[in-house]
């Protein structure tokens, strides 16, 4: 059996495989959710609070009711009954929901009722009919607010206080310190595709097409909620477009679900871009201040990371912003301590490296301020304190090649040569230059996933599993990794995805996808290339026959003995003789208990930047980002590339563009659309490179496989920040950077 | 959405006619008006289309050389109109700086001159805005109002006009062509947006079925094309709105400066042409010195309006800033980057974006 896995790499498996999606997309034939339309369906239009805190006193259903093309208004009173509360929490990963439960509202953006008509267009100005009137109170909407308390854990479980060394004792002995306090805004999530549901009840059984990076959790959560069978609910989910967190499952949906069964007809329910600043969960923001200390060659000596962020009144998620602090610099002493306060919003939740994003560029902004003081290059500094083991754990790594991405990356950037003080470099027009590094990591997890691979009798290969293709390039990524699994060509393969028939692939998050989904596949693979080969070994009449003790080898659909390839026999033949249909394999994955006791798995990266600022006006433009990661195996360069792309432009997004303008009278967000809430544009980011460092893994799961997702903005924004620095001479540390900071400068 | 009575005129009188029924709205490209229906910001029960008029979308010169401007020209096709560039290279630079390519593509000239404010809290409904909702009050007072008006603003309005185009318009004197039941008048492009003293909600001299048929710019404008230049600081490197801008023009003889027009965006309910600027500079040698002395002249009367002091400072950096590119000269062919900081810096290649 591990012969045949091992010789099963290599055809499929590291080719830049252009997306096996790609002729639907840009052909607009892929369907994404909201492009189903069923017979008979409905449009269901949201009616959202203004107000973020209070009641809702009144609502003119009579009016919307009355709009030509109205069908129903669901509100509290009418909506179908739950089989749980919307605020029960017994399937993981579940968050508090807003489904109509009473007149309370709780944050700005929160559904209030909803209007189903019979075009999008009746819907909507049905909605604005419904002219609420609000008992409002007052609100409390920023970090500034009164009752912080002490979480008892940050993200998911993890602790919100850890003290490994003197931390103390450290800093008072250290040679150099810095102290400083750095802020991260509000952000929302902004997928191109909003969060959406067609649903269609027959029965008590449903099917839906909704968006989601988890099918099976997304079944589960949503079967028990309405009190229906698992096997009742059918769930289409091909294609995303994005979900960066947003759509493992929230509320909105739901409401597009019960709205079809309150008119027993299809529905569909797509939220506004404005309707997304509310109750599809949002990254927090965080105030962060970090101590370090550094002995007088450079050696941290200390590190104490302080996060205080922000959670809903109702319901709990914390970015975890510190936890980067115990991963990347080696220092004998490591503190870590979180507050929160409590805020009339929604829930905040997991937007693309949660706590990692934030938390990075106050670390790496701090790394080198700390940098500076010690008189040191940016770079040695961060070499001077690599960690060989996980700093507070002391687990040897499974791998790192950190010290190449270092290296390769600054020698493609030019690194050398750069003056150590702010404010050196200039270009030919005048503009200040300015370059940075950050340190880029995310930690390599493994979810539960289960996959299930077919051998047919016509030679071809199928393989299920339920994975989500979010625009990552799952359909091809896996689509390859299930090729070699069964030995085939990539023409020879079936791949069906994104259906919660399909066996459970877990969720698309935490960068582990394609480690757990794939790791899944190839096993199912590998075991229906066993089962194929126990026909062909135990037969006098295959060639195979007693090939057992050398072991064969799966290629091009064909089996080979593996001491002389000229022998052997196809997929075909061997069903055909034994009259067989097909030999099924069924495969699962998950984390290794074992090995994540005796190693710390985590991808890294250095990402180095260049800023230019105009020295009068302050407007900052990112010419050039390089970044170097080592992710383990590479199953498809060109999807990793991209992946490493656009986390680097989120992270330049991070570093300067990217906020909510929340409004802390009325706890309204006043940026709600893409003209005024800012991400970066083409050209923002006239040059991204990515370079794909090579590194093994034989620890951290069958494929040797990290994850690539969310990395990429790791690293980016402290480096941008560092560049801003090394530009203007001035440490901005209040993202995103702005104008009037910079300007400042001059 | 509300529901709404949609007619297509055939002449301009049509039009005019339609229009003055109480609740008109003229629909030019939409991509300002259809958002605003679209938030419940503008609720008109009429919209006049006017993109089947006839002879509205034409660039002609006039015999004494005024360039005469259709309503319904599109940004892109004036921008790109190579007489029209060449003449008024710093009015294709505004507009070329100004939303995206496909925004440019459909946006008219009338539809630009008539922008509404970007203003949060006048987007916003459930907001008090004296301007959409008389006497309802202010949110932008007290809000976040890095973008709000340090010119020209009163207790009741504190909003700025958005538009790049119409900066240099006004430092070239252009003049607006306006057919009403009243029948033809025309006036100064200067005189035509309004301060909002105690009636933000007037926001240009239009009275209902007022429509701007076209734009002028007199022939004597196309004597700044050799020192014309338009500067705009803006949050992002393209596709967002001035934070400042200036539109700088100057005739240069002799080492002096003969005659200089300078007009910002971004600082006031309109765009703010500054004569005392254009007095300070006029004989001047076109130096540091000059432009500051002008920048300072410009904003003697700016005051924030809110937390946006910053921009008092910056208004007066773009002045010089466009002062300064305009004196060295227009450069050929506009800049891939019109009126960016970053427009003469070379684009670096980049290598592997594309496997
Ligand atoms: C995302 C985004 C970014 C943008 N960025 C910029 C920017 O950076 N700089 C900038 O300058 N602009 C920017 N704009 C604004 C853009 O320039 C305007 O939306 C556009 O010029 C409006 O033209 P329109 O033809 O679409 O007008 P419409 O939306 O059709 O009309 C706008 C208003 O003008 C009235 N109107 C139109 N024509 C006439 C006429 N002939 N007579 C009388 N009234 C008339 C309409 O009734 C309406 O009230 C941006 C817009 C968007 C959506
Ligand atoms: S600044 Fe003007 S447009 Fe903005 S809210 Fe105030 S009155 Fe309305």
């Amino acid at each position: 059996m591990s012969e045949i896995q091992h010789m099963r790499h290599g055809s499929s498996i590291g080719q830049p495989v252009t997306r096996r999606d790609g002729v639907l997309k840009v052909t607009g034939q892929a369907r994404y959710a909201a492009d189903n339309h069923p017979s008979g369906m409905l449009h269901a239009v949201l009616a959202v609070s203004r107000i973020a805190r209070g009641r809702v006193a009144f609502l003119d259903i009579q009016s919307a009711r009355a709009h030509p093309g109205v069908v129903e208004v669901m509100v509290t009173a009418n909506r179908p009954a739950l089989a749980l509360h919307p605020d029960d929490k017994s399937v993981p990963f579940s968050f508090s929901m807003d489904l109509l439960q009473d007149d309370r509202v709780r944050y700005a953006g929160q559904p209030i009722a909803v209007v189903i008509a019979e075009t999008l267009e009746a819907a909507t100005e049905a909605a604005a009919l419904l002219a609420p009137r609000y008992e409002a109170e007052p609100v409390e909407v920023t970090l500034d607010a009164a009752g912080a308390f002490v979480p008892e854990s940050v993200g998911v479980g993890a602790p919100a206080e850890m003290w490994h060394g003197d931390v103390e004792a450290g800093l008072a002995a250290a040679a150099q310190r810095i102290e400083a306090t750095y802020e991260t805004p509000l952000q929302f999530h902004n997928a191109m595709e909003p969060h959406c549901v067609v649903a269609a009840w027959d029965g008590d059984a449903l099917s839906l097409d909704l968006p989601t990076q988890g099918l099976a959790l997304t079944q589960m959560r949503l079967a028990a909620l309405l009190g229906i069978r698992m096997e009742d609910l059918h769930i289409r989910s091909p294609f995303l477009g994005g979900g960066f967190g947003s759509k493992l499952l929230t509320g909105p949906q739901v409401l597009g679900i019960l709205a079809a069964r309150l008119v027993g007809w299809p529905v569909k329910l797509v939220l506004t871009r404005a309707q997304m600043y509310g109750p599809v969960s949002h990254r927090s923001p965080t105030r962060q201040t970090l101590r370090l200390g550094a002995a007088q060659d450079g050696a941290l000596v200390a590190i104490h990371h302080h996060v205080r962020t922000a959670t809903s009144r109702f319901d709990e998620f914390l970015e975890p912003s510190a936890g980067v602090s115990q991963a990347v610099y080696a220092a004998p002493a490591i503190a870590i301590t979180n507050e929160a306060v409590r805020l009339d919003t929604g829930t905040p939740g997991f937007m693309r490296a949660p706590g990692l994003a934030s938390g990075s560029i106050a670390l790496e902004s701090a790394i080198d301020e700390l940098a500076d003081s010690c008189g040191m290059d940016p770079l040695d500094f961060r070499l001077k304190n690599y960690a060989e083991v996980e700093p507070v754990s002391g687990k040897p790594f499974s791998s790192k090649a950190l010290r190449e991405c270092y290296a390769e990356g600054a020698a493609h950037f030019g690194w050398a040569g750069r003056p150590l003080a702010p404010r050196r470099m200039r270009d030919a027009d005048g503009l200040l230059v300015g370059w940075g590094v950050g340190t880029a990591t995310f930690p390599a997890h493994m979810f539960q996933a289960e996959a299930r691979a077919v051998l047919r009798r016509d030679g071809s290969g199928l393989m299920e599993s339920g994975t989500h293709d979010m625009g990552q390039g799952a359909w091809t990524a896996f689509a390859q990794i299930a090729a070699d699994s069964l030995g085939l060509g990539l023409d020879r393969l079936e791949f069906r995805a994104g259906h919660s028939d399909l066996p459970n692939a877990g969720i698309a998050g935490g960068s582990a996808h394609t480690a757990s989904a794939g790791g899944a596949i190839h096993a199912a693979g590998g075991q229906a290339i066993a089962r194929l080969a126990e026909l062909a070994l135990a037969d006098p009449r295959s060639p195979l026959f007693g090939a057992g003790n050398v072991g064969v080898v799966a290629r091009g659909g064909r089996l080979l003995r593996r001491d002389d390839e000229n022998r052997g026999e196809s997929y075909a033949d061997i069903l055909a003789r034994a009259g067989l249909d097909m030999v099924e394999g069924r495969g699962s994955a998950a984390a290794d208990a074992a090995a994540t006791e005796r190693y710390a798995m985590h991808a890294h990266g250095a990402v180095f930047a260049e800023v230019k600022v105009d020295p009068e006006l302050g407007q900052i433009r990112a010419t050039r980002l390089v970044g170097a990661f080592a992710a383990g195996r590479v199953i498809n360069p060109r999807l990793v590339r991209s992946q490493y792309y656009g986390g680097m432009i989120w992270g330049l997004s991070f570093a300067l563009h990217e906020r909510a303008a929340m409004d802390p009278r009325t706890g309204r967000i006043m940026n709600t659309d893409l003209a005024e809430y800012h991400v970066p544009v083409n050209a923002d980011v006239p040059s991204v490179e990515a370079i794909l460092v090579e590194e093994q893994d034989p620890h951290v799961n069958a494929l040797g496989i990290k994850g690539v997702g969310e990395i990429g903005i790791t690293g980016t924004a402290g480096a941008i920040a560092n560049a801003v620095w090394h530009a203007t001479g001035v440490r901005i540390r209040h993202f995103p950077i702005a104008i009037e900071q910079t300007s400042r400068a001059a | 959405m509300n529901r709404f009575e949609y007619v297509r005129p055939r002449s301009v009188a049509e039009a005019v006619a339609a229009a003055a029924i109480p609740g008109s709205a003229y629909l030019a490209a939409g991509t300002n008006l259809l958002d605003l229906m679209k938030i419940g910001v503008a609720r008109p029960e009429r919209l006049i289309d006017l993109n089947h008029l006839p002879d509205l979308d034409i660039i002609e010169q006039l015999p004494d050389g005024t360039v005469r401007i259709g309503a319904q020209v599109r940004n892109a096709d004036l921008a790109h109109d190579p007489d029209f560039r060449q003449r008024f290279p710093v009015v294709a630079e505004a507009l070329l700086s100004g939303a995206s390519a496909q925004l440019r593509n459909m946006a008219t000239v009338g539809g630009n001159l008539l922008q509404r404010t970007r203003c949060a809290w006048f987007q916003d409904t459930a907001s008090a805005c004296n301007r959409r909702a008389p006497g309802s009050g202010c949110d932008a007072r007290g809000g976040e109002n890095r973008m709000h008006a340090v010119l020209g603003w009163s207790e009741h309005c504190i909003a700025t006009h958005p538009s790049d185009f119409c900066v240099p318009l006004v430092a070239l004197d252009a003049v607006v062509e306006i057919e009403g039941p009243a029948g033809r008048r025309e006036i100064p492009l200067a005189d035509f947006h309004l301060l909002p003293g105690d009636t933000p909600e007037r926001e240009s001299v239009l009275a209902p079925g007022d429509l701007v048929v076209a734009l002028r710019l007199p022939a004597e404008a196309a004597g700044f094309a050799a020192h014309a230049r338009y500067a705009k600081l803006r949050e992002r490197t393209s596709y967002a709105f001035a934070v400042v801008s200036a539109a700088a023009a100057l005739r240069i003889a002799d080492g002096r400066i003969t005659e200089a027009r300078l007009a910002l965006g971004g600082v006031a309910a309109k765009p703010w042409r500054a004569r005392a600027a254009e007095a300070a500079l006029a004989g001047a040698t076109p130096d540091a010195a000059a432009f500051r002395r002008a920048a300072e002249a410009a904003l003697a009367e700016a005051r924030p309006s809110g937390d946006n002091g910053f921009k008092i400072e910056l208004a007066r950096r773009i002045a010089i800033r466009a002062l300064t590119l305009a004196a060295a000269g227009t450069p050929d062919r506009l800049p891939a980057l019109p009126a960016s900081a970053f427009a003469s810096s070379s684009t670096p290649r980049p290598r592997g974006l594309h496997v």
